[in-house]
């Protein structure tokens, strides 16, 4: 039977990738095309657990990385794990891992067996959304290490950060609590609105003052008892709220609120202890009720983003130590003392400022500067945190403690925190209208006690004055906002932009300039084009195949890409010999007639053809110089529509870039100018970049995707961090942006425009509501039936008017941008 | 007509008794996760022994 698998293509078992013909590995009758996802099975099938791979929607996931248990061995140390654990009471401990792989059912599945994979793990828990899987297991019977290593085996690595798990995490847990308490006294309103209407229908109806003047009383009582908890539990945010700007000498919406939501309790309870009337109880209880919603509603989040996570979330929590005797030892990276050696590995993150001791470091900087191609460093050279090694393991010592390293520095620096004026989405717009509303309506309200008095008619005085404050309370106006904002926010969401409040919106609606990183955010990441240019001929089958065999051998990431570049579909079976590295050199062997070097043009002895700064391989074969590769950033394709319709819009465009200008002549066609690029930018410089664009009163809009954008993101009025997986790290920002959607941008920006025309005009809409309500008012004759009618319908219909007419124009802007970039 | 009093409070105390299991519900955070159990409801509950007909089936 496995004979036959040869022929035809073959894919893997476990993760569905095409199985290389001569990789394959027969296991079980099956094929893997790795070991890794070979163990997943065996280990799976040993538990029973094959049942994984028959579930419907399963989405494999490949296990081609190599799991080292020793790596998490950091996590048995006392003062991590006191860290991580939720929960421990010397036998049973639980924690929640954040494991960015979770997608499918399967997925699910597979975790909540934990338990027959590890017989120390009680049990597993998923919570799909926020990609989390809540652990519980006997502390005597195994540990974390066990169990982070098991999740990795089977190729969930969890996402393991202290700053996640101490900051961000009672973060978290504030906002979840917040959003509890706001359902809990949406409930509580909901309650009280529903059963007062219920109960006030006979007196809407008239009741027979004669017979039923005993139940009338009754009914009166209990709605006056439902409505104190609706009044002193759901609506006391309001009235608190009030009180505090009121301190601060600022007027803002809440304060006709608080004053409209006092007046009705106030002379509800005359009303009803007086025996004069019903009240206006119903529309107290439905006042608060349609307030809350409101404030729910704008309360969007998403699970899975965390918007304010500083650079320790990018830093891995431990690293290995190379102690005197010579064995690695896991140290968390806070202890890192100066003179200390540590030992990194390919993809692994250098933690502090350190000089190489050993091997080839081939240092991705592009996360912390935004240069594109990976450095190479020479032994003795110093090497910065947050550099990524790619390659060979290394061996560094520590110059810097982490406290102390460039990038801790950097952004430990005060301009580069936003100055976080308030916890909560203010709303300018809403804040200024109201101010203007609040002094009218006060102005009615004493014009009509002056007027009435005047007459003599003082009951009359006090009904108009508590009237008109009553039917002002800015119900609708209130709700205008959250419920706009809120859908466009989720109109948006939706379409992969993720703002980090509904606040947002109204500063895009301004924006008038721009401001763009290169690396990461115009570029695609880890996606260099590649380019092969010929001296004389073109290269025969033979020769690609001898280029990409010698290419294989090696791990420096430019072999990587090569190999990744030339096409291949015969099998690899001629072997390499002789092959020799040469470390900031090249490499060479000999692959069965070619003597193949691959390497810079100062080895190869080559003069250079053209003086740029794209990084380049030459090749030589037999001795003979036959062409060079050259590695160009590759640019996401919505970029050149996305400029051109900005450009047309008005909007002014600049580029920000870490990177050399190497580039330059390919992005002119971007930008327009050569003077709206800027190259060799430090993250400080592009901080006061944005502070000079400001300063001349520009409205700029950050898009960036690394640290090094990180101050000038923050700066900006709008910081959009761009990322290719919504899962990982992204610098703070005001909002999140998948890559995928950067074409939407311009779309983005004129629905926030539009949203904020649709609230202007529903604030138009709720004034003539409280124009009508206002002419009842001031004459003395609002009866509590105009108010419980005219309260909610003012506000269902600017609810409705808000949210429709923004979806409508997120439909139009949205899906019209999208064919734009079709065609 | 009296008995309107009774039936009243009674439908008022049962309204509120609604009203704190539900608070208490938001609380114990059942309302947490309202995703994964939909799916974790059509998991089925297979004896280890099944994956062994499945391994032979091919």
């Amino acid at each position: 039977m496995s004979a036959t698998h040869t022929h035809i293509a073959t894919t893997c078992y476990h993760c569905g990738d095409t199985c290389k013909p001569n990789e394959t590995i027969f296991y079980d009758d099956k094929p893997f095309c790795c070991n890794g996802c070979q163990q997943v099975y065996a280990l799976l099938q040993e538990n029973g657990l094959c049942e994984y791979y028959t579930m419907e929607d399963l989405q494999r996931i490949s296990q081609k990385a190599e799991v080292r248990a020793e790596k998490y061995a950091y996590l048995n140390l006392p003062e991590i794990k006191a860290k991580l654990l939720d929960f421990s009471d010397g036998n049973t401990a639980k924690i929640t891992f954040y494991i960015p792989a979770i997608h499918c059912s399967s997925c699910i599945w597979l975790l909540e067996n934990l338990h027959k994979l590890n017989k120390g793990i009680q049990y597993s828990r998923v919570d799909f959304l926020k990609k989390q899987v809540l652990v519980s297991y006997a502390e005597k019977e195994t540990d974390l290490q066990a169990i982070v290593t098991l999740l990795a085996q089977i190729g969930y690595e969890p996402h393991i950060t202290l700053s996640d798990t101490e900051k961000a995490e009672n973060e978290q847990k504030r906002i979840s609590r917040e959003q509890k308490q706001i359902i809990a006294k949406i409930a509580v309103a909901g309650f009280a609105f529903g059963n007062i209407m219920l109960i006030s229908f006979p007196e809407y109806f008239g009741f027979d003052s004669h017979s039923e003047g005993s139940f009338r009383k009754f009914f009166q009582y209990i709605n006056f008892l439902i409505v104190l908890p609706a009044f002193f539990y759901s609506g006391w945010g309001y009235i608190h709220s009030a009180y505090q700007s009121i301190r601060k000498g600022i007027v803002n919406i809440d304060f006709p609120l608080a004053l409209g939501l006092i007046v009705l309790l106030t002379r509800s309870a005359y009303e009803i202890f007086a025996d004069i009337g019903a009240g206006y109880v119903d529309t107290l209880a439905g006042l608060i009720f349609f307030l809350l919603l409101g404030k729910w509603f704008q309360q969007r989040t998403y699970d899975i983003l965390r918007y304010d996570r500083d650079f320790k979330a990018y830093f891995p929590v431990a690293v290995s130590l190379q102690t005197a005797e010579g064995t690695e030892k896991q140290v968390p990276v806070a202890q890192l003392k100066v003179g200390d050696r540590i030992v990194i590995r390919n993809q692994e993150l250098i933690p502090a400022d350190s000089i190489l001791l050993k091997g080839e470091a081939n240092i991705d900087y592009s996360f912390v500067t935004g240069e594109a191609m990976p450095v190479e460093k020479v032994l003795g050279e110093i090497i910065y945190a947050g550099g990524k090694q790619i390659g060979s393991t290394i061996e560094l010592e520590v110059v810097k403690p982490v406290s102390q390293s460039y990038l801790t520095e950097l952004w430990n620096k005060d301009e580069f925190q936003k100055k976080k004026a308030s916890q909560e989405a203010t709303i300018r717009l809403q804040n200024f209208l109201s101010k203007y509303f609040t002094f009218a309506l006060l102005a009615v309200a004493f014009g009509g006690i002056v007027y009435w008095l005047w007459q003599n008619d003082l009951a009359r005085a006090i009904n108009a004055f508590t009237a008109v404050l009553i039917i002002g309370c800015p119900c609708a106006l209130a709700l205008s906002s959250p419920f706009a904002l809120g859908t466009a926010m989720r109109i948006m969401g939706k379409t992969k932009f993720y703002l980090k409040n509904v606040a947002v919106i109204e500063q895009m609606a301004h924006i008038d300039t721009l401001i763009f990183d290169k690396t990461g955010t115009i570029t695609e990441t880890d996606k260099a084009q590649v380019e092969w240019k010929a001296i004389q001929q073109g290269l025969s089958e033979a020769e690609k195949v001898a280029i990409k065999l010698l290419a294989r051998n090696s791990t420096h990431p430019l072999s990587q890409q090569i190999y990744q570049y030339l096409p291949l579909d015969t099998p690899l079976r001629i072997e390499v010999q002789d092959f020799e590295e040469f470390t900031g050199k090249g490499i060479s062997g000999k692959v069965g007639n070619f003597w193949v070097q691959l390497g810079s043009a100062k080895w190869l002895e080559v003069e250079m053809p053209l003086q740029d700064y794209h990084s380049k391989v030459f090749v030589k074969i037999n001795g003979e110089l036959k062409g060079y590769f050259v590695f160009r950033n590759s640019y996401r394709k919505e970029i050149e529509t996305l400029t051109q319709n900005l450009w047309n819009k008005g909007y002014d465009l600049h580029l920000l870039s870490g990177d050399n200008a190497g580039e330059a002549p390919y992005l002119v066609k971007y930008f327009l100018k050569n003077e709206k690029m800027h190259f060799n930018q430090s993250p400080h410089d592009k901080w006061e970049f944005v502070k000079s664009l400001q300063k001349s009163g520009k409205k700029v809009m950050m898009l960036g995707d690394g640290l090094n954008d990180a101050g000038a993101l923050q700066k900006a009025d709008v910081g959009i961090a761009v990322t290719e997986n919504i899962a990982y790290f992204t610098p703070a920002s005001d909002a999140i942006l998948d890559a995928s959607a950067l074409g939407n941008l311009i779309g983005f920006l004129a629905l926030a425009q539009k949203t904020m025309r649709v609230i202007k005009q529903s604030f138009g809409i709720s004034l003539i509501y409280n124009i009508i309500g206002l002419s009842f008012a001031v004459q003395g004759t609002l009866s509590p039936l105009i108010a419980a009618i005219l309260m909610p319908l003012s506000s269902v219909t600017v609810v409705a008017f808000t949210t429709l007419s923004v979806k409508a124009k997120g439909n139009f802007l949205l899906k019209s941008n999208r064919q734009n970039i079709n065609c | 007509m009296a008995v309107i009093y009774f039936l009243l409070s009674v439908s008022v105390i049962m309204g509120t008794l609604f009203l704190l299991v539900f608070l208490w519900n938001l609380r114990s955070g059942q309302y947490e996760d309202d995703y994964t159990p939909s799916i974790r409801i059509l998991f089925e509950d297979k004896k280890p022994s099944n994956s062994e007909n499945f391994s032979s089936k091919t």
